[in-house]
């Protein structure tokens, strides 16, 4: 799998580098700006970017421009954008267009390489993957309110944040201990009870949560 | 020793005197031409703005009047101890001669300018006359009583000041009006001198009241902003010592005792690992409350609209976030604008019951406008030790203002001004 790599700390795109190429994956590019990030997404056409949102010359959030422009051009390029903080106002920008292929977690993630590595694989293969602090944030602004999501069992709760984030029924069984046929009996009680139609595409299942929890009413 | 320095303070005085005589002679004499002739000029110059060729001349002729009040102003320093203030506004260098001419026209100071100039040729004329008649009017008098009576009430009665001249005995009559007048003047001329120069300090000087008004607000708002970043530092700075610093300590110990431990308990170590691994994210989640706290990262990538927009976002309650700006305010400005509306949405969301939020930022003129509303119970105050006092604080540092609106039952309206440029 061919990966373009943009971060410009030295540190950590060195970092990245190996990591990645330990799971096997193979660096496309690794570049250090935002400009250098365009030609190499056009260029070389990787299976998927990992992309740092604060890139020079500007070092605003020219990464995460940069891979919104790459996916207009090119729609549903998987991207994973990191960043040191995470904003649901730029989980919405990545997800606006519906497609999937689409990931934002925090730097600190890469921590637990098997997570990370897992979180890449999912996004390459055109699933999301979603930072649990933007999952929280969603949450914890939509319970006061919401009398649906109030109705869930704790264990539902629990379910449904992991399946936001963008994990499998079978990566959220082997998290919480329990069989896949359980986290599938959660997962239609769940659709059930905040009215969303029932997909068996694990894709389409995790964009309707999403989109249910950022709604505004 | 004593009739010593009397004689010599008479003598001072005496010079003073004179000098006040003269100086006010000369001032009158030579710069009422000025005042008329620049006055005419000014007049005729504004009048031809209309066709066009006043757009060249005024400038100049302002600039001359300018250089007129500034000889004034230095001679009100130097012969009488008047200091009158002048503040000119910077005329933008390279501008055309339209937005030229209209600047300085606007300039308060060029205003005074012009007012001053038919003042000056009137009352301040005759108050710089005035020590010179009085000193040498009395003379007349003497010269009268030792016998130029003669000659000026020869056919019929001279008048000098209010006594009727037309023999000897009404002559010295005169010469005592005229000593009475000596002895106004030794003690009056250097005042009424002085008097002139305060007459034009009057007209010319720039407002004191609002001067000192004004640098009252700013001694007042730079304490408060030296005060306010001295204790974010001290937060800072605490902040950094227990947090993270003291979790990076943790994690190297750790780091040690693992190494120590590798070949003897590797089940303990992979323990240990562990934990320095969470430590590590912790002191990463402590730095990024920190760094949010110092300047948001949004604030910084996408600037003031979109960082509100977050904001709003992280909030627990619906909210709606409209922005109408054409561009980026100062790094300054942008981030003091954040944390006021970040105190506001705080406030609103602790203290009012509100279920529902509006916020709305926009540029009226060289205003940076936002108002945040609530549906709250209302009753908010900007007392001391609330939110909205440090606000106002916050706020008062960039000459921004904060209205708050807040009747019982609510709603609760918030507005915040703040001038600045948008780029």
């Amino acid at each position: 799998m061919r990966v373009v790599l943009a971060e410009d700390l030295f540190l950590l795109r060195d970092g990245l580098v190996r990591l990645l190429e330990a799971y096997g994956f193979e660096i496309a590019a690794a570049v250090e700006s935002g400009p250098e990030l365009t030609r190499a997404l056009a260029e070389l056409e990787p299976d998927v970017a990992v992309v740092d949102v604060r890139l020079p010359p500007t070092h605003t959030d020219e990464g995460l421009q940069c891979a919104l422009r790459a996916r207009r051009e090119r729609p549903g390029l998987p991207v994973l954008v990191l960043s040191q903080h995470v904003e649901q106002l730029y989980a919405r920008e990545l997800l606006a267009d519906g497609s999937g292929g689409v990931g934002y977690l925090l730097k600190d993630r890469v921590f637990d390489a098997d997570q990370f590595v897992d979180a890449v694989r999912r996004v390459a293969a055109g699933g999301t993957a979603m930072d649990p602090q933007v999952i929280q944030q969603l949450l914890s602004r939509r319970s006061a309110e919401d009398r649906p999501l109030g109705n869930l069992t704790p264990r539902e709760r629990e379910v449904l944040e992991l399946m936001a984030q963008g994990r499998s029924n079978a990566a959220i069984a082997a998290q919480l201990v329990v069989t896949e046929r359980a986290i599938a009996k959660h997962t239609s009680n769940i659709f059930g009870k905040l009215g969303l139609e029932v997909s068996d595409d694990d894709n389409r299942r995790v964009l309707a949560v999403l989109a249910y929890l950022d709604h505004d009413h | 020793m004593n009739t010593e320095t009397n004689s010599g303070r008479a003598r001072a005085r005496t010079r003073e005197v004179l000098l006040a005589a003269v100086q006010g002679l000369a001032l009158a004499v030579a710069v009422l031409p000025f005042s008329v002739l620049f006055l005419v000029l000014t007049l005729v110059s504004v009048a031809l703005i209309p066709i066009g060729v006043g757009l060249v001349t005024t400038p100049p002729i302002l600039t001359a009047v300018r250089a007129l009040a500034d000889k004034r102003r230095e001679l009100a320093a130097e012969w009488c101890g008047v200091r009158i203030p002048s503040v000119y506004r910077p005329v933008p260098a390279g501008a055309n001669p339209w937005t030229r001419t209209f600047a300085m026209l606007h300039d308060p100071q060029v205003r005074r300018d012009l007012l001053w100039l038919p003042v000056d040729m009137t009352a301040g004329f005759v108050t710089a006359l005035l020590p010179a008649v009085l000193l040498f009017y009395p003379f007349e008098g003497f010269a009268v009583a030792a016998g130029l009576w003669r000659v000026l009430a020869k056919d019929e009665t001279y008048w000098y000041g209010f006594v009727p001249v037309t023999d000897q005995p009404s002559a010295l009559g005169a010469a005592a009006t005229a000593a009475v007048l000596l002895v106004a003047a030794y003690r009056l001329t250097p005042r009424l001198l002085t008097a002139h120069f305060t007459l034009t300090r009057a007209v010319l000087g720039a407002d004191q009241g609002e001067l000192a008004e004004r640098v009252r607000v700013l001694t007042e708002t730079r304490r408060d902003a030296v005060d306010t970043s001295a204790a974010e530092l001290r937060r800072i700075e605490r902040d950094l010592h227990d947090g993270a610093q003291a979790r990076l300590v943790a994690m190297g110990m750790d780091l040690g005792t693992i190494e120590m431990l590798l070949d003897k308990d590797p089940a303990q170590a992979k323990k240990l690992l562990s934990q320095a691994r969470r430590s590590s994210a912790e002191a990463l989640e402590e730095l990024r409350d920190l760094v949010r706290g110092i300047h948001p990262p949004v604030l910084a990538e996408r600037g003031l609209g979109d960082a509100v927009r977050a904001l709003a976002l992280r909030l627990p309650l619906p909210s709606e976030v409209s922005v109408e700006l054409s561009g980026r305010a100062e790094a300054p400005v942008e981030s003091a604008a954040y944390f006021a509306v970040s105190e506001v949405l705080t406030n609103a969301v602790k203290h009012s019951g509100a279920d529902r939020l509006w916020v709305d930022l926009h540029q009226a003129g060289d205003l940076l406008r936002i108002t945040v509303t609530d549906n709250g119970r209302g009753g908010a105050v900007i007392g001391a030790g609330s939110g909205l006092a440090g606000v106002e604080r916050r706020l008062g540092t960039f000459d921004g203002v904060l209205a708050v609106s807040s009747p019982a039952g609510g709603p609760t309206l918030v507005t915040m001004e703040i001038p600045c440029v948008l780029s």
